[in-house]
């Protein structure tokens, strides 16, 4: 399988902290991969750099085969971006807001009803379409500003804990959404729910401290710690590191 | 295209925003109001209709600073602008899309002044139409300086230095509740080196048909909106180039 994204000693440095250290990964095209870390890991840094907000320190990164230090335009084109806030416009509708990132990214006005239509259908958004994002509960503008991620039909998709803050039927509800994106795009998630990164990813990154610990599947890390469950394995990689 | 996009989104952003309507239109109108009211009872000629509206709408431009500057820290704030920082939106566009709507805003917002004085007794001629044409360089400089302050304060430094600050400086040094050669010394000379004072006094000659008078204020007022213009969108390109 190709290559979709390559990390070659990734580092992002903020003064004495090193949030990201000399981080290697390979996800290759269609996967579903997770970085599973504790907060303060450097799962959203290591985003952040990947999608081109933040430059890294040392090292570089291959984004469908751009630089994203010197290709940034052509890997903006390859990409959506739900942040890890929700990042919807508050006082415009549902449909709204997926209508002005159809016209940022430069789409006809049938090409934006279309895939305005689409989105709604997909996301169960239709009953919202047209109350303000800013009116709605987290769930709502969480799947609201992954459908919005979605609209450039990304050949890679970043999804910044995607359910962090969410009640369990709305975790559940997107859960079945991001299930949905499998095989269509390359999906990169950060969460620090365990449970999450075992029931979605095709691999696992687990990060502490900046650096990447292990990377595998779920039953190659629980083989790796020697644990019979995913949480026992997460918490041995973890934990022997810091030994 | 891109750039008109993100300024439509903009503009309903602001407009839908009850506070915004309620103090950029509501109060400049009750202010009209009132000091008309206070002027038929205690003749003062500073609060004479035709006096007091171009002086008003130079006042209410001050909310205009306040609404561009709190939409575009609210937008750096939250997750919003990060996403767009991914999207083809390039740095132009983002200028573009933030300063072309709130211009259109203020031009309204100086019209419905001008037409809501009418009732009051405001002489009804072209002049209206000129004063309006001639706020513009005053509109770019409020609209400038709200890029300004959106680029570089958070969502509560934006209240205080706008909401508070920035209102007080345009009601104080403007000239339109006192004659500032009353105040005399340093604060008529603070007054007449910012462009609260000259916007006012332009507003003022082109409505009482001083087209002279009104070129010799007007002058530093577009060196104002330039100078600002500038400053703000270095300052905004240095701030989304800082988080990269």
């Amino acid at each position: 399988m190709e290559q979709e994204i390559r990390t070659v000693g990734l580092v992002k440095r903020y003064g004495e902290l090193t949030a990201v250290n000399r981080l290697n990964l390979t996800i290759r095209q269609g996967e579903l991969f997770s970085l599973l870390g504790v907060n303060g890991a450097g799962k959203t840094t290591a985003i952040k750099m990947l999608t081109c907000l933040t430059k890294p320190s040392d090292g570089e990164a291959f984004v469908g085969g751009y630089s994203i230090t010197a290709q940034a335009e052509q890997v903006k084109r390859l990409i959506g971006v739900s942040p890890q806030e929700t990042a919807v416009a508050p006082n415009l509708t549902v449909k709204e807001n997926l209508e002005l990132i159809c016209g940022i990214n430069g789409f006809s006005k049938e090409k934006t009803r279309n895939k305005t239509e689409e989105l709604c259908k997909r996301f169960s958004l239709d009953t919202v379409a047209q109350r303000k994002a800013g009116k709605l509960s987290g769930g709502w503008q969480r799947r609201l500003s992954i459908a919005m991620a979605l609209i450039s039909e990304p050949r890679i998709l970043f999804l910044d804990e995607p359910t962090l803050g969410l009640d369990v039927i709305a975790r559940r509800e997107l859960w079945d959404v991001i299930r949905s994106l499998k095989g269509k795009s390359t999906v990169i998630l950060t969460t620090h729910y365990m449970e999450e990164a075992q029931a979605l990813s095709d691999r696992i990154g687990i990060m502490k401290d900046g650096s990447l610990l292990a990377v595998g599947t779920a039953e190659e890390l629980k083989q790796k710690a020697g644990a019979s469950d995913f949480e026992a394995a997460f918490v041995a990689i973890v934990k022997e590191e810091t030994v | 295209m891109r750039a008109l996009t993100f300024a439509k989104r903009n503009a309903k952003e602001i407009l839908r925003d009850p506070i915004n309507l309620g103090f950029g239109l509501g109060f400049p109108l009750i202010l009209l109001v009132l000091l008309s009211a206070l002027q038929a009872n205690i003749p003062v000629s500073l609060f004479e209709i035709d006096t007091l509206t171009p002086g008003i709408t130079v006042f209410g431009l001050s909310f205009i600073t306040l609404f561009s500057a709190t939409l575009i820290s609210k937008d750096r704030e939250s997750a919003f602008l990060q996403r767009l920082y991914t999207t083809p939106l390039t740095g132009l566009d983002f200028i573009i899309g933030y300063m072309l709507p709130v211009l259109p805003i203020a031009l309204g917002q100086a019209a419905i002044c001008y037409l809501f004085a009418i009732p009051l007794g405001l002489t009804v001629s072209m002049n209206i139409i000129y004063a309006i044409i001639g706020i513009i360089p005053m509109a770019v400089f409020n609209v400038a300086l709200g890029l300004l302050f959106g680029s570089i304060l958070g969502v509560k430094q934006v209240g205080g230095i706008c909401g508070a600050l920035l209102t007080n400086l345009s009601a104080w040094l403007s000239g339109v509740w006192f004659d500032l050669k009353l105040a005399g010394g340093f604060f008529e000379k603070l007054a007449n080196v910012l462009p609260f004072f000259h916007a006012v006094e332009t507003e003022k000659a082109l409505f009482s048909s001083n087209p002279e008078l009104a070129a010799t204020h007007i002058i530093p007022v577009i060196l104002y909106s330039i100078f600002i213009t500038v400053l703000a969108v270095y300052f905004f390109l240095k701030n989304k180039d800082l988080k990269q």
